[in-house]
């Protein structure tokens, strides 16, 4: 079958490679009929998270037909049926997964080692997504092992356009979990750095869950215009003081919800501190650069909460924990327990509430995947949300 | 109004002309360096100057490391930038150590067009990398009607205000809102 390789730093390429197979009794076979390139998929093609192997295959944002099913499995999908795969793969069955904390499901990383040493204790196995979280093939390819396949999968009805559920996958139920954990009231001004498609969906998650202010913070355009389609008021930092702009919008106070979309690869070119990050990373002192992290913590208002589902890999540096202290932030994070809200999410895309189509600009054949990896991470063409078919002729962008 | 930036990756591949520009310049620079390490007074007869070894020797070094950091990193192009600061010091260094001779002048000559050649080429390829990037000025398609909200923002506004926060995500009861006129914490 063909799939989306990962060879080395920003080599990434269309390979054919055998054929999944059922290796485990809970395994399924998937074939994809669409998947997508999600903004953390940028932090292995520029090769900032370790654990990637050459041979590696990528993506964690699938869905398609279940076409063979393992036995262990078969109390719960059968050949046909139409599914969204989660990035996280769950057991069901440990102690986290009941708690409904699948992001660190006790069973699935078939890597263990690796990541109660990088991490202390180790997390769920994830799809496409370093051997330091299983090392499991991911779904940017014509099919997918789904280990676990009966508690690691969403189903979902037909004759809704795999556009309006494939984000269940990930960057919905990221931007929902954002909002969610930030528990907003009606009172609340949320500040959000970042409208990629993680910032978007969380843009769209903090309005619908009724938040009195929603500020969204970049420096492109067309990524501002999105964010304020979405009901965000927003700020250009390449133009006007991030700090300033939100204390003025919030009486002086500062937001009382904090969010950041970004991780470890913030691009704030003019700052101080973004010039140090980049200094410090290229001598392999620092592995990421922290940049939002240090506006919130100093911005946020006092006995606020900063929610951060931006991905972070390792080590940072000049992090102000004083000011988190002294004011009583409250700090969440953590991948996304993506089958916790999946539900809830399927059934507001079915009543017509949320459409997450609308991060969609470019779709494209599996095989122009390099390609848009490329076009993706320097912000070319337009280009937010990157969705691949397997099989399509030609591609268009909306 | 300004331009997209178009698509710059070569067909197939997950990188551009200018991309593999930087990678072959990341392998010369280390190729350079090592040759100037190593045989810094060969470097210097062709170069036309005398007594300069030790520098020659710190240019290698200087040159290995720009180009082990153009073939490591996902971005080269600030390496590339480094690459043409260190042009302009070895046209520099020729200049000045050119010798009297007409045997030496020719060589310097030579060198200093060699040098002139491959400035021109690095900045080249820095500003082929800094072109490909979108910006503020460059990315300016227009996605204002994507609400993603089928009914309306206005009509969608606060739709999930009902939804229950699980008890582990919520804000804990002596952290909420409170609300003046009547005295209470707000939910």
């Amino acid at each position: 079958m063909k799939a989306l390789v990962w060879h080395g730093t920003t080599d990434i390429r269309c390979d054919s490679v055998p054929d999944p197979g059922i290796e485990h009794e809970r395994d399924a076979i998937i074939k994809v009929t669409s998947c997508a390139i999600c903004g953390s998929d940028l932090h292995l093609y520029d090769h900032f998270m370790p654990g990637m192997k050459s041979g590696d295959v990528m993506g964690h944002e699938t869905m398609g037909e279940v076409v063979e099913v393992g036995p262990a499995a078969r109390k719960s999908l059968k050949v046909g049926d139409r599914v969204v795969i989660p990035f996280t793969i769950i057991c069901g069955e440990c102690e986290q997964c009941r708690r409904g904390n699948f992001s660190v499901c006790e069973t699935t990383n078939r890597n263990k080692d690796l990541a109660d040493k990088a991490f202390g204790h180790s997390t769920a196995g994830l799809f496409g997504y370093t051997h330091l979280t299983g090392g499991y093939p991911g779904g940017q390819a014509e099919y997918l092992r789904v280990p676990f396949a009966d508690t690691t999968h969403i189903k979902v009805p037909d004759g809704i356009p795999d556009e309006k559920l494939l984000f269940l996958s990930d960057i919905f139920p990221t931007g929902w979990q954002a909002a969610v954990q930030c528990d907003i009231q009606p009172t609340d001004t949320v500040a959000i750095w970042g409208c990629g498609p993680v910032g978007q969906m969380t843009i769209r998650s903090a309005v619908l869950l009724g938040a009195r202010q929603v500020i969204a913070i970049d420096r492109l355009p067309e990524r501002l215009s999105m964010a304020k389609a979405g009901g965000a008021i927003t700020i250009n930092f390449e133009e006007e003081s991030v700090i300033e702009r939100l204390n003025e919008l919030t009486g002086g106070k500062g937001p009382e919800k904090c969010i950041d979309a970004v991780g470890l690869e913030a691009h704030a070119t003019g700052s101080v501190d973004s010039m140090y990050d980049r200094a410090k990373q290229a001598m392999m002192l620092e592995t990421d650069r922290p940049h939002v992290l240090r506006e919130m913590m100093y911005v946020c208002r006092p006995a606020g909460v900063l929610s951060i589902p931006g991905v972070y890999g390792g080590l940072l540096d000049k992090i102000p924990l004083g000011a988190v202290m002294n004011k009583g932030l409250t700090i969440r994070t953590g991948q996304t327990h993506v089958n916790r809200w999946t539900d809830d999410l399927l059934n507001r895309v079915l009543e017509n509430q949320i459409d997450p189509s609308f991060v969609i600009t470019h779709t494209e054949p599996l095989e122009s995947g390099p390609e848009m990896y490329k076009t993706f991470r320097d912000k070319q063409d337009g280009c937010i949300k990157v969705v691949l078919k397997p099989g399509m002729n030609g591609g268009f962008h909306a | 109004m300004h331009d997209v930036v178009r698509r710059t990756a070569l067909p197939g591949r997950s990188q551009s002309s200018h991309d593999k520009m930087a990678r072959s310049l990341g392998y010369f620079s280390i190729a350079l360096g090592i040759a100037e390490l190593v045989a810094p007074g060969e470097i210097c007869r062709a170069a036309g100057v005398r007594g300069l070894e030790p520098v020659v020797r710190g240019y290698g070094a200087r040159e290995i490391a720009t180009g082990v950091a153009i073939l490591t990193s996902h971005d080269p192009e600030p390496w590339i930038w480094t690459r043409v600061v260190g042009d302009l010091a070895d046209i520099a260094t020729v200049a000045i150590g050119v010798q009297q001779d007409n045997q030496s002048k020719g060589r310097s000559a030579l060198a200093l067009a060699a040098l002139a050649t491959v400035t021109l080429v690095d900045l080249a390829c820095a500003d082929g990398l800094n072109s490909e990037k979108g910006s503020r000025k460059t990315a300016t398609r227009d996605y204002s009607r994507r609400s993603g909200f089928p009914r309306g923002l206005q009509a969608t506004r606060g739709a999930a205000r009902d939804f229950k926060v699980p008890d582990d995500m919520g804000t804990p009861e002596l952290l909420r809102p409170w609300d003046d006129t009547r005295g209470i914490r707000q939910n």
